[in-house]
């Protein structure tokens, strides 16, 4: 790989600015003192010199406490401002009510919620287009949301109903959407990253060999995963695929510190999740998870990379669950202070500050969006309530895409031509 | 995912507090005659870690949160305190890698216990399950044995869908050079799990999920540090001379659960509770069928190729010309795991399709399922 062809140092220079705040002082070009920058010298000049971004688990690991220090300049526009705190406020109040509902019996099983980490999946999809690909984990409603899957369609899958965006068969950890490009949630850990890997590998095929994608580039394809995935070897392999063949991906690590009861750091020889990136090629970037304008402009050049043909991005958000892993973990191990710690950095109150603060919008403005919200998940709520549950028929329908996968019956015919079979009474 | 409902959550006892907490049984309904203690499937598990652990400092357990967290569903809760960081492991979400590091040590003069969070969770291990636990002991020709065990729950838990809902049963009973078994009550729990560590072979030990806070009578036998359930002998739960029903894990309480509906109808069922799967105790089956002439089988698997064909095909083969009827199967439905509710509980057997299977077996006009 020609340094020529790398883009890191540009690449990076802007986010170790702003992800680095008070920890991180951004080294001059050319002058990089780390030893991660001389492993890369000592292993042989056509590396790319790349500046560090000190690692979220720094800062925990020095338990320093600082505030990070805020972006100077409007990064956005008001329209951009508003669709971003439009989403975010609507993943949380989706969650809320999730929670609420699950605690009235209206969802079962695994519940993971989201709430915290909106900056992340507000930040990255918000700049996708609808051809472009998210693939996601069990926690995965409010990536569904922000990629345009209706809320009532969420909602409806997560009470089990005929109108869920999938029919009630997927549930809580399992959100797919064919016209969104909503992959799946995969709910073991690293098997949406080789899915997704796969689905940048088809974006590339699609536009070199098949000659289809549009003037705008490849069609990009964003994996998100947590920071006990990383620990995944399906993680480590897909990297080198990516990087080898150039893939239009990015990885995005949400390092909410915790795997369910297993601290980052208790489970990782080197807790630094973005230097892994380098590792294989690509570069890697570290970005404060709780603010969506940083997270924002991370994403957008590694989108744009990647849609340009330059090749997947790693990228490591450092965010905070502010719930438990799901509604049944009872949460023992995560210290108060820890906690407190992340929610007086809350990404919404955070962008809602920004906002007022740049004049973009008024507090009222603000206000009648959280009600606009408030009023769509209500009706989510309403909707998913009075939806008809599956019907028996369903239970058959779907395992194949040519039902005749079920085989020929005794009376010599496909089983799926008797009547019995979408009655549901068949026995298969 | 995590899976401690819960009504599950805290209701372990620390190592220790567990025989005292033991309850006189209000009543030996489920006819263990010795029985005077109860004792839920996870303190019997946990009781059998804990004296297994202390017997031979060469066991020593490890899996996703079995340590801090005290187990996803507590049942290592205590072990940590008791023995240390070095015998209880908590590991990485990495399932190839530490399934492959165990059978190592197991290569190498340790006997681990694998913790799979859930079972389905194995998938992403099976290679070293099949190839390098079950497999080396045959290509070394003795040299090197595995006594390991991979334990955790298994089947179909509670509006999970279909990736966490999957009973394995079949696909781990179709290797040879690997021991399955299938506790159903506490005494299977402690009994066959004391005797898979103690074992010289790769044993998978399937638990469920929505048995761990299930109560048992335990005799005095039971609950001593020496009980053992020996590998590959069923057990007749309960005594009948109509239908055969076998069964294992959770399916064995439906299995009763019917024999009592079908007792009312004057149908006297008998219960086998298959507890290994591999090796299969054919005789207890076959003895059981020459007795009753019918023969129900039970799981929660899908139907094809799996635990069911594989008691027919046994039946068919030495006891044929014994059989009134044609053996009827029940098993969950060919479909991944739905989650809607209401086509969840389609998806899984049910009491009442064993009782309709029996009654099928013994001739008796059987109304079609009517309920969507
Ligand atoms: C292969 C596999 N092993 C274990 C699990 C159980 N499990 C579910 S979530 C989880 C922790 C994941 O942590 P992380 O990757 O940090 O994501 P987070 O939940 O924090 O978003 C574990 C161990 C699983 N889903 N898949
Ligand atoms: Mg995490």
């Amino acid at each position: 790989m020609a340094a020529a062809s790398f883009t890191a140092a540009k690449f990076l220079a802007p986010v170790a600015a702003r992800s680095g705040g008070e920890r991180a002082p951004p080294l001059p070009a050319g002058a990089s003192s780390s030893s991660f920058a001389r492993t890369l010298r000592r292993g042989g000049a056509h590396h790319p010199r790349l500046r560090t971004a000190l690692a979220v688990s720094s800062d925990v690991l020095a338990g320093n406490k600082a505030a990070h220090a805020a972006a100077s300049n409007p990064a956005v526009t008001r329209e951009e401002a508003l669709e971003l705190y439009e989403d975010m406020v609507l993943g949380r109040v989706f969650e809320d009510m999730c929670a609420q509902m699950y605690y009235r019996g209206k969802m079962f099983g695994f519940v993971h919620l989201y709430n915290g980490q909106e900056a992340v999946s507000t930040g990255f999809i918000k700049l996708l287009n609808q051809a472009d690909c998210v693939v996601s984990t069990y926690r995965d409603h409010v990536h569904a949301l922000s990629k345009g899957v209706p809320p009532r369609s969420v909602m409806a899958e997560l009470f089990g109903k005929a109108t869920g965006c999938c029919r009630g068969q997927g549930g809580s950890m399992h959100m797919f959407s064919a016209p969104h490009n909503l992959l799946g949630g995969f709910a073991f850990i690293g098997e949406g990253i080789p899915v997704a890997t796969g689905a940048a590998f088809a974006a590339k095929y699609r536009h070199e060999v098949l000659k289809e994608s549009g003037p705008d580039g490849l069609d990009v394809t964003v994996a998100f995963f947590g920071d006990g995935t990383c620990n995944n070897g399906q993680f480590f392999e897909c990297l080198n695929m990516a990087q080898l063949w150039k893939l239009p991906i990015v990885f995005v690590v949400e390092n909410n510190l915790w795997a369910i009861g297993m601290s980052h750091l208790r489970a990782t020889s080197d807790p630094e999740i973005w230097k892994k990136g380098p590792a294989f090629g690509m570069p890697g970037v570290h970005v404060d998870g709780m603010d969506v304008l940083k997270v924002r402009e991370v994403a957008k050049e590694a989108i744009e990379r990647a849609r340009r043909g330059e090749g997947p991005t790693l990228v490591e958000c450092e965010t905070y669950r502010f719930r438990g892993h799901s509604l049944a973990d009872p949460d023992e191990l995560r210290k108060p202070d820890e906690k407190s710690h992340y929610a007086a950095r809350d990404s919404i109150t955070a962008l809602k500050k920004y906002i007022i603060e740049e004049n973009l919008a008024t507090e009222s403005e603000l206000k009648s969006i959280e009600k606009k919200i408030d009023d769509i998940v209500e009706e989510a709520v309403e909707f998913a309530d009075a939806s008809p549950h599956p019907p028996r028929s369903q239970l058959l329908e779907n395992v194949f895409a040519d039902p005749k996968g079920f085989g020929i019956g005794p009376d010599g015919k496909y089983r799926c031509e008797d009547p019995k079979f979408t009655q549901g009474t068949a026995q298969v | 995912m995590l899976g401690a409902a819960r009504r599950q959550l805290g209701s372990g006892p620390m190592l220790g507090q567990v025989l005292r907490r033991l309850r006189p049984a209000a009543a030996a309904a489920r006819g263990y005659s010795a029985a005077v203690k109860e004792m839920n499937v996870r303190d019997a598990l946990n009781s059998a870690l804990d004296e297994e652990m202390s017997a031979d400092p060469s066991v020593f357990l490890m899996g996703e949160e079995v340590g801090e967290y005290q187990g996803a569903y507590k049942i290592s809760k205590g072990l940590l305190d008791k023995y240390g960081p070095d015998r209880v492991l908590d590991t990485p979400i990495t399932e190839a890698g530490f399934t492959g590091i165990g059978v190592g040590a197991a290569y190498h003069g340790l006997r681990p216990i694998v913790e799979f969070m859930t079972f389905n969770f194995s998938m992403q291990a099976i290679d070293h399950i099949i190839n390098s636990a079950a497999k080396s002991n045959y290509m070394s020709a003795g040299q090197i044995s595995v006594p390991i065990v991979f334990r955790g729950p298994n089947g179909a838990a509670a509006g999970v869908g279909a990736q966490h809902s999957q009973c394995y049963a079949a696909w781990y009973a179709h290797v040879p050079g690997l021991k399955v078994l299938t506790p159903y009550s506490a005494e299977d729990a402690r009994g066959l799990l004391k005797a898979a560590i103690r074992d010289p072979d790769p044993v998978i030990f399937l638990e469920n999920e929505l048995l761990y806070g299930e109560s048992f009578p335990v005799s005095a036998e039971v609950l001593d540090s020496s009980f053992c359930v020996p590998i590959g002998k069923a057990k007749i739960e309960r005594e009948g001379k109509d239908v055969t029903i076998t069964a294992y894990s959770k399916m064995v309480g439906y299995a009763l659960q019917a024999a009592e509906v079908l007792s009312k109808e004057g149908i006297s069922a008998e219960v086998i509770n298959l507890r290994s799967i591999r090796p299969l105790d054919r005789d207890a089956i076959n003895a059981s069928v020459r007795k009753t002439n019918r023969l129900v089988t039970v799981e929660e698997g899908f139907p094809q190729h799996g635990i069911g064909a594989e008691i027919c095909m046994s039946v068919v083969e030495e006891s044929f010309e014994y059989l009134d009827a044609p053996v009827e199967r029940i098993a969950g439905a060919d479909v991944p795991m739905p989650y809607a509710a209401n086509l969840e509980r389609m998806a899984v057997p049910q009491v009442d399709d064993i009782v309709r299977a029996a009654k099928r077996a013994c001739y008796r006009a059987v109304p079609v399922a009517a309920t969507a």
